[in-house]
């Protein structure tokens, strides 16, 4: 068979690619390279799946969202919650923090998803932030400002403890995003996948003919929302602590600003965006925190008038260039 | 993030336990506290949002960054006043004219290119100036709330007779009202008004019957700003001026956006009064549930009518 032309793109594009291999052995050469930067390492990876859960929504199904923070701080609190009143069992927590930010994502999906364009950016935002409101005011049983206190994680598996370096979080973060990568990669590749590009370039079409659109957009809804839970369970479990910038408004921006660095719509963008935002951040950030505001807004605004496409959209463009 | 308003009911004494009004002249009393307070606070959410609804209904435009005007404008109030002394009426003037001058190289340099475009890059372009704002009032002023010292025939009580009323609160209602009216009259009886009006219905039939968009887009974008510079002034009361002023009360002035209508100029006045008084009244009664009923209220009427309640379908 001639692997030429359109049909071979479309045979060949979900076939693994040398280059894919690249963050994972980074990743894994990262673990050796920088020991003392374990911590931030598997901060790193953990939100590498925020972006990616965002990414599916923003890159994949169109949905411009202001609101991922919900499902972030739904699935962290969730795992702290059970922690802080003694079930510190890390992976069934991670599953409980995924369920729990699903069945947000499903129910406030099928009520706000009927909208469009600005209204849906608005309703994402509003849903944001009656959580943060929720959350706020039930201090007896969240901590409200303070943060929830008091979390006991237990060992992976009762075997692996979570060290003072980091080591465990690192592995625990790497593998969880590994496997969840690996579905969203089959999930955007697979049919349905396809189709949810199809919506977001021309949803009218995709009415017309026939695809179940509103189903569709519900169903990735939901599916974003679990692997941002699940980011947000990474996090609190192993920094051991939950609060209320995990549903914050500028953590919902903040992740669509690391996606767009590297690339929307892409998979990989997360992969480059997320480790320059954060390794930058925290370069910057012993100088002053107050700053690395000021020049991530002003990246931001560089990256949207002179460089859309993110990092990748530059390569893309300087791959096509040469040709 | 939102909710921090920092409402002063003023007639009430006691921890805002004391929710149950027993007798009529108990719950009358709080019926006007209620609205006395949630129409001082409508009328600072009307001018702050009222240049929003335009800038998202006439240009397509996403302006997530349309309270560091407001912002700004309380800055600029609270460091006149108490750096240069300068009285409280010239300052809150300047403030307005500040404010809208320093709005037109923002939306000639960097908005107006992106009118009617991408939502996502309007999104991230105007999160990026919230974000550069926050560090860049932090910078200027520090990370504390700016206090707003009112004149002293501001701090004395206004009597009506069967009660006194906060005198400040009581000027904010006035004037809000007053620059309500006039601009109401602006844009229905003026020339400007009517051009706007015809943009924001039909742009292409403007442009096509000779309208200079460009132009009108500039001077709307700018009375807008100015009037929420306006708004933060007048507001500092109720909306602490601190840097993260323009991110914690976004989702606030979004809201009286869409539930009043996009592009509607009228609209957002009463989805304002609408949410300044629920949510006064919310935080009088149930102050245990925060700003919570808001965002309900808000979900609740965007699902019933998605374009607002006085947005064209």
């Amino acid at each position: 068979m001639r692997n030429s032309g359109a049909v071979g793109i479309f045979a060949r594009r979900h076939h693994h690619h040398p280059l894919e291999a690249l963050p994972w052995l980074a990743a894994v050469a990262a673990y050796f390279a920088f020991p003392s930067y374990l911590p931030l390492g598997a901060q790193i990876l953990a939100t590498i799946l925020f972006a990616l859960s965002a990414d599916l929504v923003l890159g994949y199904a169109g949905i411009v969202t202001l609101g991922q923070a919900a499902f972030f701080g739904a699935g962290a609190y969730t795992a702290g919650l059970l922690a802080a009143h003694g079930w510190g069992e890390p992976v069934s927590g991670l599953l409980a923090g995924a369920v729990v930010a699903a069945l947000i994502g499903l129910l406030s999906g099928i009520v706000i998803l009927r909208t469009t364009g600005l209204t849906l950016l608005m309703l994402t935002l509003v849903v944001a932030s009656m959580l943060y409101e929720a959350v706020n005011k039930a201090s007896w049983l969240t901590g409200g400002d303070d943060g929830l206190q008091g979390m006991q994680v237990w060992p992976i598996f009762g075997w692996f403890r979570f060290d003072l370096f980091g080591r465990t979080a690192y592995c625990y973060c790497l593998i969880v995003l590994f496997l969840c990568w690996l579905a969203v990669r089959r999930m955007v590749h697979s049919p349905f996948g396809r189709s949810l590009v199809g919506i977001r370039e021309n949803i009218r079409r995709m009415h017309a003919i026939g695809a179940p659109v509103a189903r569709r957009r519900l169903v990735v809804y939901t599916i974003s929302a679990a692997l941002a839970g699940a980011s947000g369970v990474l996090i609190a479990q192993t920094t051991g602590f939950v609060g209320l910038t995990f549903l914050g408004l500028d953590r919902s921006g903040s992740v669509l600003i690391m996606l767009i660095i590297g690339g929307v719509g892409r998979l990989y963008g997360a992969f480059i965006g997320v480790p320059l935002y954060m390794i930058a951040q925290d370069r910057f950030s012993e100088i002053d925190p107050v700053y690395w505001y000021f020049w991530i807004g002003l990246l931001m605004v560089v990256v949207v008038v002179f460089a859309r496409g993110g990092v990748l959209g530059l390569f893309e463009r300087f791959w096509r260039w040469t040709r | 993030m939102a909710g921090k308003v920092a409402l002063d009911l003023r007639f009430r004494g006691g921890d805002g336990k004391s929710a149950c009004p027993l007798n009529i002249s108990d719950i009358l009393s709080a019926a006007v506290t209620i609205a006395f307070n949630g129409l001082a606070y409508a009328m600072v959410l009307y001018l702050i949002s009222v240049g929003l609804s335009v800038t998202m209904g006439m240009m397509g435009f996403v302006n997530l960054a349309h309270g560091v005007f407001a912002m700004a404008g309380g800055y600029v109030l609270t460091s006149l006043m108490s750096r240069w002394g300068v009285p409280f009426l010239p300052a809150l003037l300047a403030a307005a004219l500040i404010v809208a001058g320093a709005s037109i190289p923002v939306e000639r340099l960097l908005y107006r290119r992106f009118y009617g475009g991408d939502d996502l890059d309007q999104v991230l372009l105007t999160i990026g100036l919230v974000f550069m704002s926050v560090a860049g009032a932090t910078y200027i002023w520090g990370p504390l709330q700016q206090p707003l010292q009112p004149p002293a025939w501001l701090n004395t009580p206004f009597d009506l007779g069967f009660r006194s009323f906060p005198a400040y609160r009581s000027f904010l209602i006035l004037s809000g009202a007053a620059l309500v009216t006039a601009l109401w009259l602006a844009v229905e009886r003026t020339r400007f008004g009517a051009r706007v009006r015809a943009s924001v219905d039909n742009l292409r039939m403007a442009q096509s019957i000779g309208i200079d968009t460009s132009r009108l887009f500039m001077a709307t974008f700018a009375l807008g700003s100015g009037l929420a510079g306006l708004g933060g002034a007048l507001g500092a009361d109720l909306l602490a001026v601190n840097p993260g002023y323009a991110l914690q009360n976004l989702v606030f002035f979004l809201i009286v956006v869409a539930v009043g209508g996009l592009g509607s100029i009228r609209g957002p006045f009463f989805a304002a009064i609408l949410i300044g008084v629920t949510d006064t009244a919310s935080k009088y009664l149930v102050p245990e549930f925060g700003a919570f009923f808001i965002y309900a209220l808000t979900l609740v009427v965007l699902l019933w009518r998605p374009n607002g309640l006085f947005g064209r379908a």
